[in-house]
């Protein structure tokens, strides 16, 4: 037997030229779960007005740590869509 | 934070930071803000971060070199609003001998540019604005996916 369909409340943060493009730094997304990072982003770009300027395979950090686009979230996870680093 | 600030960086702050009295040797790497970028005149730049993450992610950096070399490192990266000249960012290195020295200094520098979540956007000579992107320097486009994307996640401490 299945498990029921469960909604996963996920914190989105975005950056320098995706926070440009997307008009808001910050989006508190309730998303279908189980989710991957890469459905988290999907999820966003479909549902906010100017999403989808933010490219669909960014790179991603998933409670601080760099996490690939198939990495699984959890219910209050602070993700974000990291531009192209420019440090140094 | 423990190694961003929005304060002017002293160098030999950083090396009082780093050093001891078993150590005879320190390497530094010394970022400065340029006047060019890509054939453009830039006069000022801002950098900016994913603050918390961006502190961590020095934070393993470092203790990913003092784990691997018989060194001791410290580091500040600028956030903020720079002039041509500033410090960017600087690393210190100390070691006993040049040889770690040297190697973890440049480990940490390198590791800093992949790894840490800090944008900058440059103020051009002729009033336009943009953020600066290495992968599309180096690609020479922008057709490909970003090669970085899925090693980064790959990172462990």
């Amino acid at each position: 037997m299945s498990a029921p369909a469960t909604s996963l409340s996920v914190k989105l943060l975005l950056f320098a030229t995706y926070a440009e493009l997307a008009g808001r730094e910050q989006v508190t997304l309730e998303v279908p779960g189980p989710a991957t990072v890469a459905d988290v982003v999907r999820f966003f770009r479909a549902s906010w007005p100017g999403a989808d300027r933010v490219p669909d395979r960014p790179m991603a950090a998933v409670n601080r740590v760099h996490a690939r686009l198939d990495t699984v979230v959890s219910d209050g996870d602070e993700i974000a869509l990291l531009p192209p680093l420019a440090g140094g | 934070m423990r190694y961003l600030t929005r304060s002017p960086i002293d160098p030999g702050m950083l090396t009082v930071e780093a050093a001891g009295p078993a150590d005879g040797g320190v390497a530094s790497f010394i970022g400065l803000v340029r006047d060019h970028h890509a054939g453009r005149g830039v006069t000022r730049l801002e950098y900016s971060a994913y603050e918390p993450m961006a502190d961590g992610e020095v934070g393993r950096i470092v203790r990913e070199a003092e784990a691997r070399w018989p060194v001791r490192v410290a580091l500040r990266h600028r956030l903020g609003s720079l002039e041509i000249g500033d410090i960017a960012v600087a690393v210190v290195a100390a070691s006993a001998h040049r040889a770690p020295a040297f190697e973890a200094c440049r480990y940490v520098i390198e590791e800093v540019k992949r790894r840490v979540p800090i944008w900058k956007k440059e103020f051009y000579a002729d009033g336009s604005i943009g953020w600066v992107d290495p992968t599309a320097t180096a690609r020479g486009d922008q057709s490909r996916e970003r090669p970085d994307a899925a090693a980064l996640g790959q990172v462990s401490e």
